[in-house]
């Protein structure tokens, strides 16, 4: 697994309060990890604090499982 | 308190060394089986960023609350559950909160402000917040009176009950405003005790010749009203009823009180018209007294105005002599202390009592407790802006 994904699930389990094991890749932040609307705001942001990447709001509208949002930031720190 | 014992001391989690008060009323850090506050074991940490300390403590407050008047309709009550409703209020709410995020478009991040900025602040999401947990879909409301919101928060409530709104509410005030924004603010306004910041325990002395002002607190305090027959119906267990209540305005002064103590007399003739009582059916005031120098005294003035030849039979004490002013949750704190004075048979007593400023007529239990017959109880709050209330309980039965 990249460095990116582990952090990215760190930031999850830390931010959501759910057990590590339930973070996996295809996990939906409202569907599967108990997320309401303002929790998946404050993930991106967390996101955009640790990877150092501005995440806008059209994008981040997209961002809605753990792999969006690996994607995402791999996909802006290779460019 | 009973013993004697002061919850005051000196502010040691933030930075005092600019402000000319350094003590306060902190609720103690430990766990719920000592009679500590650990928020960890009442809210799930993922959820404390959610809200400010002040709902934090409301939400502690009032699960106790709940969870000893054992009424908690399940998700097959929703009539029950319409009928329940909330009344918790503050009176300064988020500061803190606010604090933090001003700091952040000062720092030029304001992109950084959390989604849950807003919801932590406002003053109504205490009573958001036990309605979500508890499933509480009756009325959902919050006073804002400065200090006198506890005592207004519990006698509006009871009065949404007396007009057929709800047959429970759940009312009370929080506070938490023990930060550096919050005891800045009262220094500025010259409220605050500084003569006894290496003394802390001697800092609240109401109606003691040497007060110079009120120790800050913080804390919440929320109680289970119901409509009387609802309540016997079920076999609850009732600690008192909410049987007077009386609010006046002072038009006078932003912060001062008026200087003939008028706003606070014509507060407590309401609070006694309404229950139909004379002030010698009272046995026992929990005075607003803050420890103010003007305050104190006329509070005292206005009782033994009302109260004339019976003020030498009444007691009334101050308990934020103990555990400070904790603005808008002083009401519904000392609402307990008034519930429980009946509930025990003990005026609960004013710490560091020794000089009075004014001699009275009225026993104001200085220094110890003291075991009396008590079966009526009036307290007072009032608050900045001239805002006054008085509430009466009675022994149920």
């Amino acid at each position: 697994m990249s460095d990116t994904a582990d952090k990215v699930k760190k930031i999850v389990v830390e931010h959501l309060g759910v057990e590590e094991s339930k973070v996996t890749t295809e996990a939906s932040f409202i569907d599967d990890l108990g997320a309401d609307s303002l929790d998946t705001v404050e993930l991106v942001m967390a996101f955009e604090e640790a990877f150092g990447v501005e995440i806008p709001d059209d994008a981040a509208e997209k961002i809605t499982t753990v792999k969006d949002a690996i994607d995402y930031i791999e996909k802006q720190k290779s460019a | 308190m009973l013993a004697g014992e002061s919850g005051l001391a000196a502010i040691q989690n933030f930075d005092v060394s600019a402000l000319p008060a350094k003590i306060a009323g902190q609720v103690p850090v430990g766990t719920r089986a000592e009679g500590k506050l650990d928020i960890n074991e009442w809210i799930p940490v993922k959820d404390q960023k959610k809200m400010d300390r002040f709902i934090q403590l409301a939400l502690v407050a009032a699960t106790d609350a709940v969870e000893d008047s054992g009424w908690n309709p399940g998700e097959d009550q929703e009539e029950e559950r319409c009928r329940t409703g909330v009344m918790i209020g503050s009176g300064i709410g988020g500061l803190p909160t606010i604090y933090e995020a001003s700091m952040l478009i000062q720092q030029g991040k304001t992109r950084r402000i959390s989604p849950f900025f807003i919801p932590s602040a406002l003053i109504n999401l205490a009573s958001g917040h036990v309605s979500i947990k508890y499933g509480f879909k009756g009325p959902n409301h919050a006073v804002v009176t400065a200090c006198a919101t506890g005592v207004h928060a519990l006698g509006d409530a009871a009065r949404l009950i007396a007009l057929n709104d709800a047959d429970v509410m759940v009312a009370g005030g929080a506070e938490a405003a023990v930060a550096e924004i919050g005891m800045a603010g009262f220094c500025a306004s010259r409220a605050l005790s500084t003569a006894f910041n290496d003394d802390p325990t001697k800092g609240s002395r109401p109606w003691d010749r040497d007060r110079d002002g009120f120790v800050m607190g913080e804390g919440a305090g929320v109680v289970v009203l119901e409509e009387l027959e609802h309540a016997k119906a079920r076999g609850a267990k009732i600690y008192a009823e909410v049987i007077g209540y009386g609010m006046s305005g002072d038009a006078y002064h932003i912060t001062a009180p008026t200087e003939d103590g008028d706003g606070a007399f014509r507060a407590m003739r309401a609070a006694l018209k309404s229950a139909s009582l004379t002030p010698a059916d009272i046995q026992y005031v929990n005075a607003h007294g803050t420890s103010t120098p003007m305050g104190d005294d006329l509070e005292l003035q206005a009782v033994e105005r009302l109260w004339g030849d019976e003020a030498k039979n009444l007691a009334m004490s101050s308990t934020k002599s103990a555990i400070g002013h904790l603005l808008g949750a002083a009401g519904a704190v000392e609402g307990i202390f008034s519930i429980l004075a009946i509930r025990d048979g003990v005026a609960p007593p004013t710490l560091n009592l020794h000089n009075p400023s004014r001699e009275s007529a009225i026993d104001r239990v200085a220094l110890e407790a003291q075991p009396r017959k008590i079966d009526t109880v009036l307290s007072n709050s009032f608050g900045f802006g001239g805002t006054n209330a008085s509430i009466i309980f009675r022994r149920a039965g």
